[in-house]
């Protein structure tokens, strides 16, 4: 189901305030959390993931780890209902009750592309927000929109930049700007920190920590930068094909199954 | 028309444009290469530029189609066909297997091959070899109304797909993650593609069509920044080429084709001068 067609442009909110850091629940929905429950994934054959039981909930950072090849990245497409799986995925409002829609932002994992494309950061984000074809130049109320969307992720000043020239902390800025509008409920964050050096990354790291207070968001964040989990994660899953462990960071770090799936991490831990 | 013609003598006021042809020549440039010349900044950017090389080549083949079937009207055979054939080097390609590159060669090859056997048979190719060269001396009023319409609707398909195939090309993922159907979207660019080129390649020629399609847009990029730029560049350049083209060879009697991608081979060569001058400049 095409998202656009649902959630056109025009229902971006630009009165939300983004440095408002008060807690209040987000007025559009109102998603409490997401529960994975019997989820599996079979393609060719090979069985991708198996019987996935977990919860995200909103207002907190979910860190997925696991090796090469667990199926982190076929569980984000499941989320993105961008592959067919079996098992169901519920959405549920602050009420108990069944959402039938959420709004997922996405920050994919930095694919290669072509570096002299003459395309700005404006092309790029305005191309996602209205129907005006960008060649045609950019409106000035989209400009607005755009400058609002790279403001929640401190990336206004790379604007008129060219989207090939962006390093890779300013790509992913830029990226999560566009994730980011219009307002999701459940944010992905497929290693980000691919392509950024440490400051950037904690940078980063800061504004998405931010906007999950302010927005009360809910986070699924892949990443193997353990310091990083540690300091950023509320709730942590260890995933191989299936749940292997699940809770807070300290517990998933004392599990017996993480230990043996990253023995060098566990011992860096102690 | 005549009051087009009418006009076109007050603007015009050069010997040559004193004759219908020559105006109608003139008008047909100005219709068909805009719509390449906007095609062609996402071709370029999608590295298609031997995917569309390779179509083009193949209009042999779809000529030749035409010819076993007997029809009479070339022109809806050739977009028939280069629907199909672009379709299918899609198709093919995304099985994986080769690289691109040698699926696309091996494409090109097979339709060329294919159209020399069957429009030589009998050793009448001479009959057909003004598709090589194409001629846009002997474009008709009818097939300049039809031009206008073709880029008119060409156009109008361009800018409802342009902000997806945008998103699709830098990043599929993240596109899909918005609701585009990305599949859909690169298959109607390829098709958009092939009807282009192939409503164009009687007036330009199999071989050089696939220059039309790509200069003006390389050229474009090279002093580009932004997509309008990059849009608006390549348009200029692919009118400017057309016009000057015609102008230059037909008191040279030889192939206007040719004389157009010349002109545009000479901007990419200045714009990639300028770029480069640029580029040393914002170092020192």
């Amino acid at each position: 189901m095409p998202r656009n067609n649902l959630f056109a442009p025009e229902a971006y909110d630009p009165t939300h305030k983004h440095h408002d850091h008060t807690h209040h629940h987000h007025s559009h929905c109102g998603l409490c959390r997401i529960e994975l429950e019997n989820v599996s994934v079979t393609s060719g054959g090979d069985t991708l993931l198996q019987d996935v039981y977990m919860h995200i909930h909103c207002g907190q950072l979910t860190a997925l780890v696991g090796p090469n090849g667990a199926g982190k990245t076929t569980l984000i497409r499941a989320l993105l209902s961008q592959i067919p799986y079996t098992g169901a995925i519920h959405h549920i409002d602050d009420r108990e009750r069944p959402l039938r829609m959420v709004r997922t932002g996405y920050v994919p994992q930095q694919l290669p592309f072509d570096k002299q494309m003459p395309v700005t950061v404006t092309d790029f984000i305005a191309a996602s927000l209205t129907k005006r074809p960008v060649w045609t130049g950019v409106g000035k109320k989209t400009r607005e929109r755009v400058q609002e969307a790279l403001s929640l992720a401190q990336a206004e000043k790379l604007a008129s930049r060219q989207m090939g020239q962006l390093s890779g902390g300013e790509l992913q800025r830029v990226l999560l700007a566009m994730a980011l509008t219009p307002t999701p409920d459940l944010l992905i964050l497929d290693e980000p920190v691919s392509g950024m050096d440490q400051n950037g990354l904690y940078l980063f790291l800061d504004t998405v920590d931010q906007l999950k207070r302010s927005r009360h968001m809910a986070i699924l964040l892949v990443s193997h930068d353990w310091s990083l989990v540690r300091e950023y994660a509320d709730q942590m899953v260890l995933l191989n094909k299936s749940v292997l462990c699940a809770g807070t960071p300290e517990t998933v770090f004392a599990c017996e199954t993480f230990r043996e799936a990253f023995p060098a991490a566990a011992r860096e831990g102690k | 028309m005549n009051t087009i013609y009418a006009i076109m003598d007050v603007l015009l006021p050069f010997e040559i444009f004193q004759f219908t042809f020559m105006k109608n020549a003139l008008l047909a440039m100005l219709l068909l290469t805009p719509l390449l010349a906007l095609l062609g900044t996402m071709a370029v950017n999608k590295r298609m530029a031997f995917f569309s090389d390779a179509l083009g080549h193949s209009a042999l083949f779809g000529l030749g189609i035409g010819v076993l079937l007997g029809m009479s009207n070339v022109t809806v055979i050739l977009v028939c066909f280069g629907i199909l054939w672009a379709m299918l080097i899609t198709r093919i390609n995304r099985t994986g297997g080769a690289s691109a590159d040698t699926t696309i060669s091996v494409f090109s090859s097979t339709g060329i091959a294919l159209g020399l056997l069957i429009l030589s048979g009998n050793g009448r190719f001479s009959k057909y070899s003004s598709i090589l060269v194409g001629d846009v001396l002997a474009v008709t009023q009818m097939d300049i109304l039809w031009l206008f319409i073709a880029l008119v609707a060409g156009v109008a398909l361009w800018a409802m797909m342009y902000n997806h195939l945008l998103l699709t090309a830098v990043n599929p993922q993240l596109a899909q993650s918005r609701g585009i159907r990305t599949n859909l979207v690169e298959y109607a660019f390829v098709i958009l593609v092939a009807v282009a080129v192939m409503l164009a390649i009687r007036w330009v020629g199999v071989l050089l069509i696939n220059a039309l399609l790509i200069l003006p847009a390389a050229a474009a990029r090279n002093i580009s920044r932004s997509a309008r730029q990059h849009a608006f560049f390549s348009v200029l350049f692919s009118l400017f080429s057309g016009v000057c083209g015609l102008i230059i060879s037909v008191p040279l009697n030889s192939s206007v084709g040719a004389a157009v991608v010349l002109c545009a081979a000479s901007i990419y060569a200045l714009t990639l001068l300028l770029s480069q001058i640029l580029r040393i400049r914002l170092q020192a």
